[in-house]
Order: C-alpha cells, then sequence, then structure tokens
C-alpha cells in the first residue's frame, strides 16, 4: 500500500498546490507507515527535486504527455490505473479546477470514498477525519471516511507545506494506462492575460464600485504586481463589464484564500464576505466608516482609494529600492 | 431535446449559520431556502435552450417535502416537469447514484447540474454523474453552445478557458457564464398560475446505497479580532504593519 500524489504543474512548472499535496502525503504516509509515490507530467530535474525534496518516496513521470492538453477522463483513468496497480489507500490531490473535475471520477472508479476541500492535517489517521470547508466559508464540518481507500482533494494555501527531505526513485509511467473513455475533445485554451491564477496567488488586490470605472484599475494593476499578487472584484464591477468573469470573487465568483486579501472600494456584502473570508490578512480600503467589511477584516483604512492606493504605491517602492 | 436540471435546495446566501445538537446538526431555524444559485444558472440556460430549439426540461432533486416550494417555483421559471426522489439521506455519491438511475432510466440529452451546492460545496455531483453514466462532464462551464449533434463547452480552468466539443448526453455542471446574472428569470404571475398544473412527481430513493463518508460535526471560524483601524495620512504604518505583524508582504 502507498500513498499516491498527483503533483499538478503549470508551464512545466510544480504548482505551489503540489508542495502542498506532496506535505500532505507524506505526513499522512508517516503516520500509517506507508511510502509516497508522486505522479508528475513536467519531469524536469529540478521538479523531481523540489518533490523528493517535500516527501516523495517514488516519483511516476509522464514525460510524453502533456498535462494542460490532455482531457480530464484520460487524466482520471492515469491516476486511477496507477492507484490499482500501486494499492494505494489515500490519493492526494489539489483542489484546482483541475483536481475538481476529476476527483469524482477517480473515486467512483477506484472504489474510494472523496473528501473534497480539506483545510487542515487530518484529525484521525484510522479511520481518517478531515475538515473542510463549508456553507462558503461561513463554517468547517468534519468528515470521516466509511471506506478503507479514499480520495482527499486540499484546498489550496491552507494547510501549508515544510520539506521532508527524501531519497527518491524516478519512474517511467505506463503509457498504456491512458485510455479516454468518453468523446469529449479539447478544442482550444485561451488563457487570462494575467499570469497569477487567483485561486493560487498569495496576495490578491481586489476593487468594487468605489473605483468608479474600469478606467481607474491601473493602479490596482500597478499595487498587485508590486506585491506579486492577482487582481479580482466584486460583483456589481463584473456584471457592470469593467473587469472580466474570471475576477469576480464571492459567493457566485471565485472563491479564494490568499495571505493577504486587500479590498478597495468594496464595502463587503455576505456574499462578497463568502469567497475571500478564508483569506489568512484582509486590509480593508473604504471611504463609509460604516462599511460591513471593517467587522471582518485585519487592517482598515477610512480614505479616498484614489488618495490611499498611490500612497500605497509609493511605500511599497520605497522599501524594495531601498 | 430533453433536459433534466439536477437542483439542490440551499439555504439564503444571505443565512447566519449556527448549529444544534451539540453541532452535529444545521440549525433551519429561520432560514429561507432557495435554488442553489449555481443550479439557477443551469435552469435559465435550459430555458433559453428550449426557447431556440424546443426541449422539454425536467428539474430534478433528491431530498425532503420541503424542498417542494423550491421546485414549484422552478416550475413557475419555465420547467416543465419537476421530479423529487425522497430521502433524507444528502451523501453526495448516494444523491449522485438517486440522481443517475433517473437520469439513465429517462435517456436526457443534456444534464445540467450546479458545479458545486452553496451549503456543503463538496462539488462532486457532476463528476459522479458522468462517472456513473460514463459521459463527458463539462466542469465549472461558463459558456455552451449546440451545433447540431455537437456541443461546444466553454470550462473555467485555474488560469483561463478551456473550449471543448462533445457530442451527447453531456453533464454540464455549471456557473455564472452560462448566462449572466442579470438574465435570470424571476417567476411572473402566469408562470405561478402555470406551475400549479405542471407535474410535481415524488419517486421512492433507492435507500440501500452505502455512504462512502460520515458528518462527524460542524465548527465555526473563530471571531476575527478587532479590525485597526490606519489613518489615510500614515499609510507607511499600514505597510509597516502588513511587513513585520501580520508577515504577509
Amino acid at each position: 500500500m502507498c500513498i499516491l500524489i498527483f503533483a499538478e504543474t503549470w508551464n512545466g512548472k510544480l504548482k505551489k498546490s503540489s508542495f502542498e499535496a506532496v506535505s500532505y502525503g507524506n505526513y499522512l504516509a508517516n503516520k500509517l507507515g506507508l511510502t509516497t509515490k508522486t505522479i508528475i507530467f513536467s519531469g524536469s530535474t529540478e521538479n523531481f527535486n523540489l518533490l523528493g525534496f517535500y516527501g516523495s518516496n517514488e516519483i511516476i513521470k509522464y514525460d510524453s504527455i502533456d498535462l494542460e492538453s490532455i482531457e480530464d477522463d484520460k487524466l482520471a483513468n492515469i491516476i486511477c490505473a496507477n492507484a490499482k496497480n500501486k494499492q494505494a489507500k489515500h490519493i492526494i490531490i489539489s483542489n484546482t479546477s483541475r483536481g475538481k473535475s476529476i476527483c469524482s471520477k477517480i473515486a467512483f472508479d477506484f472504489e474510494a470514498s472523496l473528501i473534497t476541500n480539506i483545510v487542515s492535517l487530518p484529525k484521525n489517521h484510522n479511520p481518517i477525519v478531515v475538515k473542510c470547508k463549508a456553507f462558503s466559508s461561513k463554517a468547517f464540518s468534519f468528515y470521516e471516511s466509511k471506506h478503507e481507500k479514499s480520495i482527499l482533494t486540499l484546498l489550496p494555501n491552507s494547510i501549508g507545506y515544510e520539506p521532508n527531505e527524501t531519497q527518491f526513485t524516478v519512474i517511467e509511467g505506463d503509457l498504456s494506462m491512458a485510455t479516454s473513455s468518453t468523446e469529449l475533445k479539447i478544442l482550444r485554451e485561451e488563457k487570462n492575460s494575467s499570469e497569477i491564477s487567483l485561486t493560487d496567488a498569495e496576495r490578491v488586490v481586489s476593487a468594487g464600485r468605489g473605483l468608479k470605472g474600469p478606467e481607474n484599475w491601473k493602479m490596482i494593476e500597478e499595487l498587485a504586481g508590486l506585491i506579486n499578487g492577482g487582481t479580482a472584484c466584486s460583483k456589481p464591477v463584473s456584471d457592470m463589464g469593467w473587469r472580466p468573469h474570471s475576477e469576480h470573487v464571492g459567493q457566485t465568483g471565485i472563491a479564494i484564500n490568499p495571505d493577504l486579501y486587500i479590498a478597495i472600494g468594496i464595502s463587503g456584502a455576505i456574499q462578497h464576505l463568502a469567497g475571500v473570508s478564508n483569506s489568512k490578512k484582509i486590509v480593508v480600503i473604504n471611504t463609509d466608516p460604516d462599511a460591513p467589511f471593517f467587522k471582518s477584516a485585519d487592517y482598515g483604512v477610512i480614505g479616498d482609494a484614489f488618495e490611499v492606493v498611490p500612497k500605497m504605491i509609493e511605500e511599497i517602492k520605497k522599501i524594495q529600492d531601498s | 431535446m430533453e433536459i433534466v436540471v439536477c437542483i439542490s435546495v440551499v439555504p439564503d446566501t444571505t443565512s447566519k449559520i449556527n448549529f444544534s445538537e451539540n453541532n452535529t446538526k444545521f440549525d433551519e431555524n429561520g432560514i429561507t431556502f432557495i435554488i442553489n444559485p449555481f443550479d439557477e444558472f443551469c435552469l435559465t440556460k435550459a430555458i433559453f435552450i428550449k426557447e431556440q430549439y424546443g426541449a422539454n426540461i425536467t428539474v430534478l432533486n433528491v431530498g425532503s417535502s420541503k424542498n417542494d416550494p423550491v421546485l414549484r417555483k422552478a416550475l413557475a421559471i419555465g420547467a416543465d416537469k419537476a421530479v423529487r426522489i425522497e430521502t433524507n439521506n444528502l451523501e453526495g455519491l448516494s444523491v449522485s447514484k438517486n440522481l443517475s438511475k433517473y437520469i439513465k432510466e429517462n435517456n436526457f440529452d443534456l444534464i445540467f447540474c450546479g458545479k458545486e451546492s452553496i451549503d456543503y460545496n463538496g462539488g462532486k455531483v457532476p463528476g459522479f454523474i458522468a462517472a456513473i453514466l460514463n459521459i463527458p462532464l463539462a466542469n465549472g462551464c461558463v459558456g455552451m453552445n449546440i451545433n447540431g449533434d455537437n456541443i461546444t463547452v466553454e470550462n473555467e480552468i485555474d488560469n483561463g478557458i478551456q473550449v471543448c466539443e462533445s457530442k451527447k448526453p453531456i453533464v454540464i455542471a455549471g456557473q455564472k457564464g452560462l448566462v449572466e446574472e442579470k438574465e435570470l428569470k424571476i417567476p411572473s404571475m402566469r408562470g405561478i398560475m402555470m406551475a400549479r398544473s405542471k407535474p410535481l412527481e415524488i419517486i421512492k430513493a433507492e435507500e440501500d446505497f452505502e455512504n462512502s463518508i460520515e458528518l462527524k460535526e460542524f465548527e465555526l471560524p473563530k471571531e476575527k479580532s478587532e479590525c485597526k483601524m490606519i489613518d489615510s495620512e500614515n499609510i507607511n504604518e499600514l505597510i509597516t504593519l502588513l511587513r513585520n505583524e501580520a508577515k504577509v508582504l
């Protein structure tokens, strides 16, 4: 038996959420006296070393397949076939778009239980009990797996990761496992202009109607760029077409949990909070001292975005220049 | 074309969440229940397809009779028929097996469901239905077009959109973008009157599915500590706090 991990890559590089998955897998493996096996599709020495650094014992590489252009069901079949061959006890997957699209199929085909949106290390190891996001971050739920085998998906940027330097071996993945079970074909991909995916971003700068118009987003982008963060927006802003839907964070948009969330000119309706309240630190900048968002913030500034944001940019530049 | 929209009934988005019985039960006191917002985008899309190409729309739910007012509302918005599979077992895999059984028996071309429900956030049901029926899944779908026998879908991926093509039947796990928020339908008086004569069928759930996971308890997030206010003339202090105290810059 083993702990099987799927390490997701983006443009050939391991995602931070993959370090979390490997670190989590290593933790579980230690508790259960098992080894970890990690599936990866971009087999560079740098990636192997990172997987080893966070605790992979065996690396199963699929070099000839481009992860970004392989269909979800084919990917699920590869992971599932490995799980059967290697007798996986638990499979660790990140709760990214990709992870969400494949986890149910793997669980069903592998006849394992499925627990998604996990936010902390297991409360109990055997049977496994884990804490998960629920009610759009307004609460947490604890689930126990009733099966011997389970698929666990981890909410990115929730659990963290630590080094567990391990001696590792690299083996070639079995390509005969890459079969398709349905007739879905990928035609093309359209990537967002921003380099940083919101669900992965450690820092997010977000703005609302208080910015008065789409032409005023330059300073938001500049601030985000300076702190290596992503840009987001409130629902009204995306509904009015000021910013693309892909930037809308909130209940019906994307749920994020960065280390730092800066909300500029957003009042903080409960539906907006549902998408961002898992952020570790929240800064709210608003002209209205009664904006409800201040109640959920760690740091607040009552002031005009058009004065405060340029000052923030100036202060951060000062520090970066010195 | 036969379309099914799987509907989950959830607490209103403004609900304050509380638990009872030692944090093991969701406290429904004072809660208004609504159609899961992600499912509502799907239902509206189904109605647009019906208007353009002609179709029968069935809304399908697994749950108790407390869901019937929401199903009636879906009929008032424009669904032709509602079916509720009667059970109190709402574990994701069991729900999916019950949904899949009905879907298989009734040969639907398009299977819509929201990408996740806003209460338990599991996001598992669309993928389970696709796996059980062995048909394609369009997860996080933000756009969909029908070209003859082919369905083109636009699915949200982590840093963009993936455009795919598929044959029918397909599971479409939708969200905003499939239709716009302003396009969502509000039941008209005529719709409400017509809904009264539309069928709401109740069938018994298959109960011998074994649950694969068990909900042990809930927990509320820790109260936020007081917000530290910083004078807008002292932005350097904010940056210093973010660097040295919060350690996020």
